[in-house]
C-alpha cells in the first residue's frame, strides 16, 4: 500500500501550514524493519487526520551517532544544516519515532540555535487517543497476551519519558507485564552511543542476549519497542533463542495500528 | 594550662594543619579542570544536594544496604556532638563539659543515642566486613579494587571498629568509676550496665579514671587519624558528596555537552558570507579537541573523581561490563582520581610522559560504552563516568583519529550520505511507495 505523505516542499508550495513535522529518521527511512514502523505512525497521523508533512529528501542525519562517537564536527555539521532547514520551514512542533533522532533534536539543537517543541510518536499517539482522535477498535486483538515495554535509553533515562509508551499499551485489551529491569533501571539493548554500527567490544555474552533473558523471564509474548534499533536487537536476541514463533517484537505504534485496524 | 591540655592542643592543630594542607592540594588539583558553569539554578541545585546527599534518597534504591549505610551515617553525625565534649574537654582539662545540672537528662539522652547508634554501627560495620570478604559479590570483587582499594574500604571498617571500642572503654569505665565514687552512675543506655560487667573486679576509681582517659584518648586519636587518613582514601566521599551533588548536571541525561570551538568553526565553514581572516584571534588559548589528560577535563569531572567512594553500583548496572567487556564506569572514576593524584604527587607537572588516557584507560575500555546513562542513574551522588568516557572518545576520534574501522565508515556515510548507512539521499521517501 503506497502512502501519499506530504512533504514540507509541496506544503509550502500550496500555502499551507502544517501542526506537526514527522521526522522519520535514517533507520526510519532505509531499514526495512524500520520502515514499517514509519508506515504505522503515519497511518496513525493520516487516519486522525493530523496536519503534518515529512522532509523527505531534505531530511538527514541528526547527528546522534557522530557525537556519541565522539566526532564533534561531523555532529555540529549535521545540526547545523539540519536547523537550517527546519527553521527555513519555521518548524514549531516535531514527532519522531526514533528516541535518539528525539533526543538530538529536544535537547541538543536549542543551544545551536534549534528550538521546537520534540514529541516522541507514544507521545502524540497517546495525545490523539485522549482527545478522542484515535479509537483502538475493530483491529487485532491482545486478548491473553502478555506484552512488555522495553524502555529504549534514550527516551527512558536520558529524557525521563515512561509513561506515554506504557499508557498505550494499557490501552490495549492484552496484559502489560515489566521485566525485573525496567524504567529507570532498563537494560540497554546495546545499539546505544554508535555500537549499533559496529561490532562489540570483547565480552563473554551479546547485550542482546542478556535483554532478551529478561524478556523470557517475563514470559512476554509480545515485546513492545519505541525505538527502531532496540527492535533490530531485541529482534535478533529472540531469533537466537530460536522463540520467534513465540514471541513478536513490535513497535508500540505499530500495536496501537493493529489494534484500531490502520 | 595543663600538661594533658597542651599536648591535646598541639596534636588538635597539627592534625587540623595536615588536613587543610591535604585538601589544599586537593583542591588545587580539582581547579587544573577546564571551565564548566555550574553556578545557575541554584534553588535546585540545594534541592538535590538535600535530597541526594543529605537525604541519600539513591541509596534507597537498595533498602537493605541502606539502611545499614543510614546507620553508619545518623550515627557519625550525632557523635560529632560528643566530639564537641571531647574538645572542650581536651581544651580546658574540664571532664564531661556538656554534664550540667538541671540538664542530665538531656545529656543521658543524647549519650545514650551515641550509644545506642554506635553499636548498631558496630554490627553494621561486621556485616559490612561480612559481606565484603567473605560473601562473593561480584561489584566487590571487580579487578579494579584488587590491592588498596580493598585494603582501603577494609582499614575504614577496622578504624570504625576501634572508634566504637574506644567510646565504649570511655563510657564504661566512667560509669563504673562513678558508681563507685558517689553510688549512682550517669545512666547511659548501654554504659550503665556494661560498665559494672566489664569492671566489677576493679574496685580502684584511679584505675577507672585511667582506664577511661585511655578511652578518650583512644577515641581522639582515631577522630585525628581518621581526619587525615580521609583525603587518601574513598572515604573522601563524606564531604565531596555535598559539592558534587550541589554542582550535579540538571540537564536532560541524553544531552551530551556542546563543544563551542567546534560550534564556531562549522558555522563558520557553513557561512558562505564569512571571512576566515575577518576573525578576530582568540584570546583563549588553544585547546585539545576532547580529552587526553586530566587537565582536559572539567573541574566537576575531577571533582566527581574524589566523590567516589567505589560502590561499584555504576558498574553493576553497567551493560557492558555485565557482558564481560573491559569497561567498568568505577574504574574510569578511579583511574581518574589517581591520574589526579599522581599530578599532584608530582607538583602538577603534566609532562611526566603520562596520561590518563593510554597509560590509565584503555580506548576498548572507551568503546564498550552504549551511552546508556544506566551508570549515571544509579550513582548515589550523582557522577558522571559517561562524560569523561565520551571527552576521552572525542581526542581518540578529533584528534588522532583513532576508531573502530566500521566507525570511520558509518561517519563517511553521514558525511556524503546524510545517514550512517550507504544509502542514496534521494531514495529518503521511498517507504511511503512500498509495499
Amino acid at each position: 500500500m503506497s502512502l501519499k505523505v506530504p512533504t514540507m516542499a509541496e506544503m509550502l508550495a500550496n500555502g499551507e501550514s502544517v501542526d506537526v513535522l514527522f521526522w522519520v529518521g535514517c533507520a526510519g527511512s532505509f531499514d526495512d524493519r524500520a520502515k514499517k514502523i514509519t508506515k504505522a505512525i503515519a497511518n496513525i497521523l493520516m487516519h486522525c487526520k493530523v496536519k503534518f508533512a515529512v522532509l523527505g529528501t531534505e531530511e538527514s542525519c541528526t547527528g546522534d551517532p557522530a557525537r556519541r562517537a565522539g566526532n564533534e564536527f561531523t555532529f555540529q555539521m549535521q545540526a547545523q544544516m539540519n536547523i537550517q532547514v527546519l527553521n527555513g520551514y519555521e518548524v514549531k512542533r516535531i514527532v519522531t519515532g526514533c528516541p535518539h533522532c528525539f533526543n538530538t533534536l529536544k535537547n541538543e539543537y536549542p543551544e545551536l540555535g534549534g528550538n521546537y517543541e520534540v514529541l516522541h510518536h507514544t507521545q502524540l499517539i497517546q495525545d490523539l487517543i485522549n482527545t478522542g482522535k484515535l479509537a483502538l477498535e475493530g483491529g487485532a486483538t491482545f486478548k491473553g497476551k502478555k506484552i512488555t515495554f522495553h524502555d529504549p535509553c534514550y527516551l527512558g533515562r536520558a529524557n525521563e519519558v515512561y509513561e506515554a509508551p506504557r499508557a498505550l499499551i494499557e490501552k490495549l485489551d492484552g496484559e502489560l507485564v515489566e521485566m525485573k529491569r525496567c524504567k529507570s533501571n532498563g537494560l540497554c539493548c546495546g545499539a546505544g552511543g554508535a555500537q549499533m554500527f559496529k561490532e562489540a567490544e570483547r565480552g563473554n555474552k551479546e547485550i542482546n542476549i542478556e535483554r532478551t533473558e529478561d524478556v523470557l523471564a517475563a514470559n512476554a509474548q509480545i515485546v513492545a519497542t519505541g525505538c527502531p534499533f532496540c527492535n533490530t536487537m531485541m529482534t535478533d536476541g529472540v531469533k537466537n533463542f530460536n522463540k520467534e514463533a513465540e514471541i513478536q517484537v513490535l513497535d508500540v505504534a505499530e500495536l496501537i495500528a493493529q489494534a484500531a485496524d490502520l | 594550662m595543663t600538661l594533658s591540655a597542651c599536648i591535646f592542643t598541639l596534636i588538635f592543630l597539627f592534625s587540623l594543619g595536615l588536613f587543610a594542607w591535604r585538601m589544599k592540594s586537593i583542591l588545587a588539583q580539582i581547579k587544573l579542570g577546564r571551565h564548566t558553569s555550574r553556578n545557575n539554578r541554584g534553588r535546585d541545585r540545594l534541592k538535590t544536594m538535600l535530597l541526594v546527599a543529605f537525604g541519600q534518597k539513591k541509596m534507597f534504591n537498595r533498602p537493605l544496604v541502606a539502611v545499614l549505610h543510614f546507620i553508619f551515617y545518623v550515627a557519625f553525625i550525632i557523635t560529632q556532638i560528643e566530639l564537641l565534649e571531647v574538645f572542650i574537654d581536651g581544651f580546658s582539662g574540664s571532664h564531661r563539659f556538656f554534664w550540667r545540672e538541671g540538664f542530665e537528662g538531656f545529656y543521658v539522652f543524647v549519650i545514650s543515642s551515641i550509644e545506642v547508634l554506635s553499636i548498631l554501627t558496630f554490627v553494621a560495620t561486621l556485616i559490612f566486613l561480612a559481606r565484603r570478604n567473605l560473601l562473593k559479590i561480584p561489584r566487590f570483587t571487580m579487578a579494579e579494587l584488587k590491592g588498596w582499594p580493598r585494603r582501603d574500604a577494609n582499614l575504614i571498617l577496622g578504624f570504625e571498629l576501634l572508634l566504637i571500642f574506644f567510646i565504649f572503654t570511655m563510657n564504661t569505665a566512667d560509669e563504673a568509676d562513678k558508681t563507685l565514687r558517689s553510688g549512682v552512675g550517669y545512666g547511659f543506655a548501654l554504659s550503665q550496665y556494661l560498665g559494672p560487667l566489664f569492671f566489677s573486679r576493679v574496685h580502684s576509681s584511679e584505675t577507672l579514671h585511667s582506664i577511661a582517659l585511655v578511652g578518650w584518648w583512644g577515641h581522639l586519636l582515631m577522630v585525628f587519624v581518621f581526619l587525615n587518613y580521609l583525603p587518601y582514601s574513598k572515604h573522601l566521599h563524606i564531604l565531596m558528596a555535598f559539592p558534587t551533588t550541589y554542582y550535579s548536571n540538571l540537564e536532560a541525561k541524553g544531552k551530551f555537552s556542546n563543544m563551542e570551538s567546534v560550534e564556531k568553526e562549522v558555522k563558520m565553514m557553513l557561512d558562505p558570507g564569512a571571512d576566515p581572516y575577518a576573525a578576530p584571534a582568540s584570546d583563549t588559548p588553544l585547546q585539545r579537541f576532547g580529552a587526553k589528560d586530566v587537565q582536559d577535563l572539567t573541574w566537576k569531572q575531577l571533582l566527581d573523581a574524589y566523590a567516589c567512594t567505589e560502590c561499584g553500583r555504576c558498574s553493576s548496572v553497567c551493560p557492558a561490563n555485565q557482558t564481560g567487556k573491559l569497561l567498568s564506569p568505577r574504574k574510569i572514576m578511579m583511574d581518574t582520581r589517581d591520574r589526579l593524584s599522581e599530578v599532584g604527587k608530582n607538583k602538577m607537572n603534566l609532562e611526566d610522559g603520562k596520561s590518563l588516557l593510554g597509560d590509565y584507560i584503555s580506548p576498548e575500555e572507551l568503546w564498550a560504552c552504549t551511552s546508556c546513562n544506566a551508570c549515571v542513574q544509579e550513582c548515589p551522588v550523582n557522577i558522571d563516568p559517561l562524560s569523561i568516557i565520551i571527552d576521552l572518545r572525542r581526542f581518540l576520534v578529533m584528534e588522532e583519529s583513532k576508531m573502530p574501522t566500521e566507525l570511520t565508515g558509518m561517519l563517511t556515510n553521514i558525511e556524503n550520505n546524510g545517514a550512517p548507512w550507504q544509502f542514496a539521499p534521494t531514495d529518503r521517501l521511498n517507504w511511503a511507495n512500498e509495499e
